[in-house]
């Protein structure tokens, strides 16, 4: 992740680590629940918490690290409020995936993997969200767009991320200010 | 809900008597607005065409709507995504795709309370241009034979009673009725039921392997993980007919004497752990799982695991692994699962397709599911069908059925038209599957045929591709999804793999040599035998495939340093062509690197400059009139 876009730790409330750990027995084969739990709660994995979960599970630090790095669903960093998930999948992946995922990365002005340092976006790239029938495939947190083309997409970053199907006035960085952006208003009204 | 205030079935009796009196209640006899809520037609706006249609289903006066007898019905994935979103009336079965809400007036005025057909709404059938009322009418479903699929997007997937009109929880009935454990392997293995998860490997010997093996208690796992990119048969199952996994698995629970089963239901399909829990709590609620079932002595009970989004965590080792809280990583092949599973206990671990396979083999009996398919692979298979497709979406047909039958009968054929759009390859079974050429189109689709022809069945992705696509790019792109998802434990595979990936890019980029083919080929053969999982075993196979039908296209990237689809962006250059340039400005607002040169006017035209050109395509996209070259 490069400096620019490293986002700042928000203080982590453990209660809300405690009331997830209620829910399980106190047993090592519940830690990939419990992270789960965590991560859609705080939407990153806070040290403090994995320290806490590793305590009561009895799990030692080191594998809760080592299952927390294996799977992608969770993140050592804060993510975004907002997580666009470009679908790379075979079917998007001949479908234009790759020219929707260099769209959405000079908009954004973040790489895959990276969220914008205002934490409002996370970008990632995926392997099929199970739409492939719409291919190319973008997720906007449990949202399918599909049959996304770049004038779309732009359309999509442009009312605010995808907010509401085409409404919405939260701005996005655009890539610049190069003249194709006076062409590119012209283009879309 | 009224479903799950309702009582447990004492008996198997009870069931039965509540079963046959709902099948001449008022429910049975309803009228059906069907409307598909699968994630495809979601994702097309479904969610508010079904509200606006129950809303003014609500608006209409009291009497009316009691002499319409009508009820409206939120189901699972009809499987024709592309056309969403859909609405079916039922029983006359008239199909309105791409409904949106401003159609819903009409469509409710009209259609439902007048009994007209709308015909802007229809289906319009590209061979003759006519629009097609009916559901079964339909190229795209009058080709498909639906067993596994039978029930989805006919009924609600939260409601356990229209399970049971669609005769659901039959089979486990009979079973418990009176079979022993013992009738209901030998029925599956009559069946010649063949695991739907990739493999094919023959599930009747599975069960009796695990059954004979030492240890107790025996574990039951449905794999719901669906890791192929391209399939999504098994989200949809998942979702528009939970109930049918949980009778197959119980069914599966009773031949195997077990009482713990799991679902592992993959991180990306939060929608079908929603409907996989709500029908499991039903199922309990109801006395069809848990203590006692039906009253019988047979208990059993089924948990949901959430995956973590690994790709590997699909394979069976690395599953149990995961579902035992650890990393996954695989084990090597000579500890089966059917010995040491989860928690090192005898484990029976089938594919999602396989258990809804199975109730109805116990209702129709083994002789007649064997009756279907080829000699060796029976039954139907759901394949997702997508790519450069014109019907793109989920498609049973019996094994069998000709790749042409499935690409260009139900599939319509493909969806560019001209040279660049024609068929190329269709690809299979994911990233331990393969692509296969035209000259391979009449292959009958079966598990054998497949791995015959140097592909794999996988759990029933087909990729169908054109000439814009690039079989070098293809085979580099499973490459990297395999190095990204390879769990890093053994060697060939994690290395091996990468090093495959880095010549793959050597050659993509122009810098391939004729000696790399033969490196390749080497490593292939490494990998294959070295790699303690399937992942790396299969893991050559796309490439292998590539090479042998489209040597030519690797050559071309080689010696004459051409990508024929015009994909690998080191050897192509994107210019304009100013004869058919009107000067819309289009391609300068898609241009991401100023490489975009002219002023947006009528008789103006457009220059790329090459040096800054980072050849995304953007403005190829967005050209409306092609006039930007790809050379
Ligand atoms: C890397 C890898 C990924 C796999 N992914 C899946 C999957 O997503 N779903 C599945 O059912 N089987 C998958 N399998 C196959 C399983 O290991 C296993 O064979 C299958 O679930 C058994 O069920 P079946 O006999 O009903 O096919 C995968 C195998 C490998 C090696
Ligand atoms: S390949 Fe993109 S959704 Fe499946």
């Amino acid at each position: 992740m490069s400096a620019q876009s490293q986002p700042q730790f928000p203080p982590v409330d453990l209660a809300a680590t405690e009331a997830i750990l209620a829910r399980y027995a106190a047993e090592p084969k519940h830690l990939i629940s419990v992270l789960q739990d965590l991560q859609l709660h705080y939407r990153y994995l806070p040290r403090e918490a994995l320290e806490r979960v590793g305590a009561a599970l009895g799990v030692p630090l080191a594998k809760v690290y080592g299952v927390a790095t294996f799977y992608k669903a969770f993140s050592l960093t804060p993510r975004g409020e907002k997580i666009l998930r470009v679908c790379t999948g075979t079917a998007c992946h001949i479908r234009g995936a790759p020219l929707i995922l260099s769209e959405l990365q000079s908009r954004l002005k973040i790489a895959a993997g990276e969220t914008t340092p205002d934490l409002r976006f996370s970008l990632e790239a995926v392997n099929c969200v199970g739409a492939c029938a719409l291919a190319p495939v973008v997720m906007e947190n449990d949202t399918a767009h599909g049959n996304l083309s770049v004038t779309k997409v732009r359309r999509l970053v442009r009312s605010g991320a995808a907010g509401s199907r085409g409404r919405g006035s939260a701005e996005l960085p655009r890539p610049d200010d190069s003249p194709a952006k006076k062409a590119e208003e012209s283009e879309e009204s | 809900m009224a479903e799950t205030a309702q009582a447990r079935f004492a008996s198997v009796e009870a069931f039965l008597r509540h079963a046959a009196l709902l099948k001449t209640s008022p429910e049975a006899t309803q009228r059906r607005v069907l409307v598909c809520l699968g994630t495809g037609c979601m994702a097309s706006g479904a969610r508010e065409v079904a509200a606006a249609l129950e809303r003014a289903l609500a608006a209409l006066p009291a009497e009316r709507r009691v002499a319409l007898n009508l009820c409206m019905k939120k189901t699972g994935c009809h499987g024709f995504c592309e056309k969403g979103p859909l609405v079916v009336l039922w029983p006359e079965a008239t199909f309105y795709k791409g409904v949106k809400p401003k159609d819903v007036p009409e469509l409710v005025e009209r259609g439902i309370v007048g009994g007209e057909v709308i015909e802007r709404l229809l289906y319009v059938d590209p061979k003759t241009g006519k629009p097609v009322e009916k559901y079964g009418a339909i190229d795209f479903y009058a080709r498909q034979t639906r067993i596994a699929m039978r029930n989805i997007g006919l009924m609600d997937p939260a409601n356990l009673d229209d399970y049971l009109l669609r005769d659901g929880y039959q089979a486990l009935a009979k079973v418990l009725a009176g079979w022993s454990p013992e009738q209901v392997l030998k029925e599956i293995e009559q069946a010649k039921l063949r695991g739907r998860g990739g493999g094919g490997f023959d599930a009747g010997r599975k069960w009796r392997s695990c059954k004979s093996a030492k240890g107790t208690p025996r574990y039951l796992i449905c794999n719901g993980d669906e890791g192929d990119p391209g399939a999504f048969m098994d989200r949809s199952l998942m979702e528009g007919d939970p109930h049918g996994v949980i009778e197959g698995m119980a069914i599966a629970a009773f031949a195997l004497e077990t009482r713990e089963g799991t679902i592992y239901v993959r991180q990306e399909y939060p929608l079908a752990v929603e409907h996989l829990e709500r029908a499991i709590a039903d199922a309990r609620a109801r006395g069809l799982l848990g203590e006692r079932i039906l009253g019988t002595d047979f208990s059993f009970d089924i948990q949901i695991a959430r995956g973590g989004g690994a790709f590997v965590c699909g394979e069976s080792s690395a599953l149990m692994r995961s579902v035992e809280g650890k990393v996954g990583e695989p084990r090597a092949k000579y500890v089966h699962a059917t010995d040491k599973g989860l928690w090192d206990k005898p484990t029976v671990l089938n594919n999602v397709e396989t258990f809804v396979n199975v109730p109805r083999i116990v209702e129709k009996g083994a002789a007649w599911y064997a009756s279907i398919g080829t000699a060796r692979s029976k039954g139907t298979k759901a394949f997702a069908l997508t790519g450069k497709v014109k019907n793109t979406g989920l498609v049973e047909v019996e094994m069998g059925t000709s790749l042409r039958e499935i690409i260009f009968g139900a599939g319509g054929g493909m969806l560019v038209d001209g040279p660049k759009g024609a068929f190329k390859a269709v690809q299979t079974g994911g990233p331990s599957g393969g692509c296969l050429p035209e000259s391979l189109l009449d292959l009958p689709v079966d598990f054998d045929s497949l791995t015959d022809a140097g592909s794999m069945m996988g759990s029933g992705g087909m990729i169908v591709m054109d000439h814009s696509t690039c079989m070098v790019d293809v085979a580099r792109y499973f490459l990297s999804f395999l190095t990204d998802e390879s769990c890093g434990k053994c060697v060939p595979c994690r290395e091996g793999l990468y090093q495959m990936y880095r010549i793959l890019s050597r050659i993509a980029e122009g810098q391939g040599t004729e000696a790399d083919l033969a490196k390749i080929e080497d490593l292939s053969q490494a990998v294959a035998v070295g790699s303690l999982c399937a992942l790396g075993k299969s893991g050559p196979t796309p490439v292998l495939s590539t090479l042998r039908y489209f040597r030519h296209e690797y050559e071309a990237h080689i010696k004459e340093k051409r990508c024929p689809a015009g994909v690998c962006k080191a050897l192509i250059t994107y210019s304009i062509d100013t004869s058919a340039c009107d000067g819309c400005g289009a391609c300068l607002a898609a241009c991401a690197s100023d490489a975009i040169t002219g002023t947006p006017k009528k008789g103006e035209t457009f220059q790329i400059n090459t040096l800054q050109c980072d050849k995304c395509g953007a403005c190829a996209a967005v050209c409306k009139r092609g006039a930007v070259a790809i050379s």
